[in-house]
């Protein structure tokens, strides 16, 4: 069974007298432990795809499962505790608490699970070791490099132990060094604990990483390939 | 929920200035309020204190026909029963009684209806405290018909120390009887009305004035404080039925009133302070709220429920606004505690006061269970002032906030 399926799925914007077609008649399957890159120009509907299949946001037509559940028809409630329970978030920016420190920051998603104190600080210094910041985990994220915060990020999406990891432009604001070390840390993790990462991107450095590309134009699949590294 | 309260705490932080601000005037809203809570009790206690040693004393004894008729026949029947027994008791300071008559004061230069009290001098001393008032001569003396009037009566009959003037009256047959006094001493009352009201005189010298017996009109005591008013009144009631026991309230209802008009008025303007602030601290959260917009969208996004982005929201507001408030009641308290033993003086305005029954020097003062009162209100109104940031943070949805990243 797939861990994400699509079926026919639609987002249509009205903009004004304007409708726009952001996603249109996609079907999609990712299987777990899948690499995969959805690329395509700005505006091609990556991010709407993305925010559909990690439920942030509602299709107007179609549907969404995630491990064989039909998502679409969970309330506003139930679906911020499915994310909590199955999806790992990394954004562009602005993804960690700036008030907490790193290991605070990893353990705030297991907290909001509900998890022992012990577990979380044990599980969070062990996710933030393998994203190679052991020896940053009191560190608040104002104190970090652009690259450190996202491998914080990572060790937090991690963190609630997700079916997959939804990543929206996670490298676009990383330079060459700290993209390749950030790519490094996801392929270790996909390939060593078989974690499903899925990327919305339009960065060459990231495809290049990519097992599969699915790219989009104008809210449908133009292409999908698998690559063989 | 401790994890939530830390987060919320450090948030207040983030912008230190804007936070300062908004405590501090929290701290001034509510010293200032305290303060003239404190002010206003204070002058307004101190009038009832005054009017109460001036004029009332803290229970009156009359024969019950005296309030009707205030007629020099409606005579206190045997006041030496209730005197000795009020000599005696644990919880009186001090009794006087009074002859009270209705009559005319004139001499040469001008004359006015007043208030004729026959008074025993000596008795006077923990009531009225007279003698302290005295701006010019003295508290009688040994000499007889020597009278004892106000400033604002001596200013109208421009009289002096040594002057003569002639007291006028009737007795029970309406005989009109004068007799003619010298002055002796000259007082300054609470109010100008009070000083052209009350003379004083010698209960002995009107006695030989009038062709009756007669016992008195009045009998004034003062207990050792005014908490003990309304159980030796209660006590009086019982063991002297058949005559007229009032206390200073019930005597002069508006200074009661003027004491509960005074809390609500003060709770009012603790209100109306408290109002304001909350302004403030709405205004400063709902700043903090839509600046981080994507931080929020994001805690959502990742899990965070709507439930728990409520209380972090509601736990900053009361913390921010929980700063303040004991500071500022605690400024306040110890305002009131100086300047209660050390006065504020007034004398600049005092002369306008004075003509309201005001001493000029005030002596701030607050119930204690004001201030728990303040501090109920503070907490009441942080609970408010959070409840409209906290809603509008629910509002935010995660991928509007997240999109304009
Ligand atoms: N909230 C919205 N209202 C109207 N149009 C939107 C909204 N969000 C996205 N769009 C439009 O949907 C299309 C796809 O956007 P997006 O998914 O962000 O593309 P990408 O992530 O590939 O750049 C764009 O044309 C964009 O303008
Ligand atoms: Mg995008």
């Amino acid at each position: 069974m797939p861990v994400i399926e699509t079926h026919n799925l639609e987002r249509v914007y009205q903009d004004g007298s304007q409708v726009i077609k952001a996603v249109d008649g996609i079907d999609l399957q990712i299987d777990e432990g899948e690499f995969t890159a959805i690329v395509g120009p700005s505006g091609s509907g990556k991010t709407t795809l993305l925010n559909l299949i990690g439920g942030l946001d509602k299709p107007t037509g179609g549907q969404v499962s995630i491990a064989g559940e039909n998502i679409s028809d969970l309330s506003d409630n139930q679906m911020i505790n499915f994310r909590l329970e199955h999806i790992g978030f990394v954004f562009q920016a602005y993804n960690l608490i700036p008030v907490l420190t790193a290991v605070e920051n990893v353990e705030f998603i297991m907290l909001l699970q509900k998890k022992s104190k012990v577990e979380r600080r044990r599980r969070a210094t062990q996710l933030l070791e393998a994203v190679g910041l052991g020896d940053r985990l009191d560190k608040k994220p104002g104190e970090l490099s652009g690259g450190q915060q996202q491998r914080v990020a990572v060790a937090r999406a991690l963190a609630s132990k997700p079916d997959f990891v939804l990543a929206d432009e996670p490298t676009a604001n990383l330079d060459s060094a700290s993209t390749a070390n950030l790519l490094d840390i996801m392929a270790r993790l996909n390939r060593e604990e078989n974690m499903t990462f899925v990327f919305a991107t339009h960065d060459q450095r990231v495809i290049d990483r990519a097992k599969r590309i699915i790219t989009v134009e104008d809210g449908k699949i133009k292409s999908d390939v698998k690559v063989d590294h | 929920m401790s994890t939530l309260i830390k987060i919320a705490w450090r948030n207040i932080w983030r912008n230190r200035l804007r936070s300062l601000v908004v405590i501090f005037s929290i701290i001034l809203g509510i010293w200032s309020g305290v303060f003239i809570n404190g002010f206003s009790y204070g002058l307004n206690r101190q009038r009832t204190f005054e009017t109460i040693k001036s004029n009332l004393s803290h229970i009156q004894i009359h024969d019950t026909a005296w309030s009707q008729d205030p007629n020099i026949e409606n005579q206190v029947l045997s006041p030496e029963k209730i005197t000795s027994f009020l000599q005696n008791h644990p919880q009186v300071n001090a009794v006087a009684n009074r002859i009270l008559l209705n009559g005319i004061i004139s001499s040469a230069n001008g004359s006015g209806g007043v208030q004729i009290t026959g008074i025993e001098p000596e008795k006077e001393h923990g009531l009225t405290g007279l003698a302290d008032d005295l701006t010019q001569g003295e508290f009688f003396g040994e000499k007889k018909n020597r009278i004892v009037i106000g400033e604002a009566m001596a200013e109208k009959l421009k009289a002096r120390i040594g002057s003569k003037v002639v007291i006028t009256f009737t007795d029970s047959k309406g005989v009109i009887i004068s007799g003619a006094f010298k002055v002796v001493g000259i007082y300054k009352g609470v109010s100008s009305q009070l000083e052209q009201l009350k003379v004083y005189v010698r209960q002995r010298d009107l006695r030989k004035l009038l062709n009756e017996e007669i016992t008195v009109h009045e009998i004034a005591l003062m207990t050792t404080g005014m908490e003990m008013v309304e159980s030796v009144q209660q006590e009086l009631q019982q063991k002297f039925p058949h005559y007229d026991i009032q206390s200073w309230d019930e005597i002069s209802p508006e200074l009661g009133y003027a004491d509960e008009l005074m809390e609500t008025m003060l709770y009012i303007i603790i209100g109306i302070i408290m109002l304001a602030l909350s302004f403030g601290i709405v205004n400063t959260m709902l700043m903090a709220v839509l600046e981080r917009k994507k931080e929020l969208g994001m805690l959502m996004a990742v899990g965070m429920s709507k439930k728990r982005v409520f209380s972090m929201i509601l736990w900053e507001t009361l913390m921010l606004s929980l700063c303040g408030g004991p500071l500022g009641i605690l400024l306040g308290y110890f305002t009131i505690l100086y300047t209660g033993s050390s006065g504020i003086n007034l004398t600049m305005f005092a002369d306008g006061l004075q003509s309201f029954g005001m001493s000029p020097i005030v002596y701030p003062y607050i119930e204690i269970s004001f201030y728990f009162g303040t501090g109920l209100l503070v907490v009441v109104m942080a609970l408010l002032s959070s409840l409209y940031p906290a809603r509008r943070a629910l509002k935010l949805n995660p991928v509007e906030a997240i999109r304009t990243i």
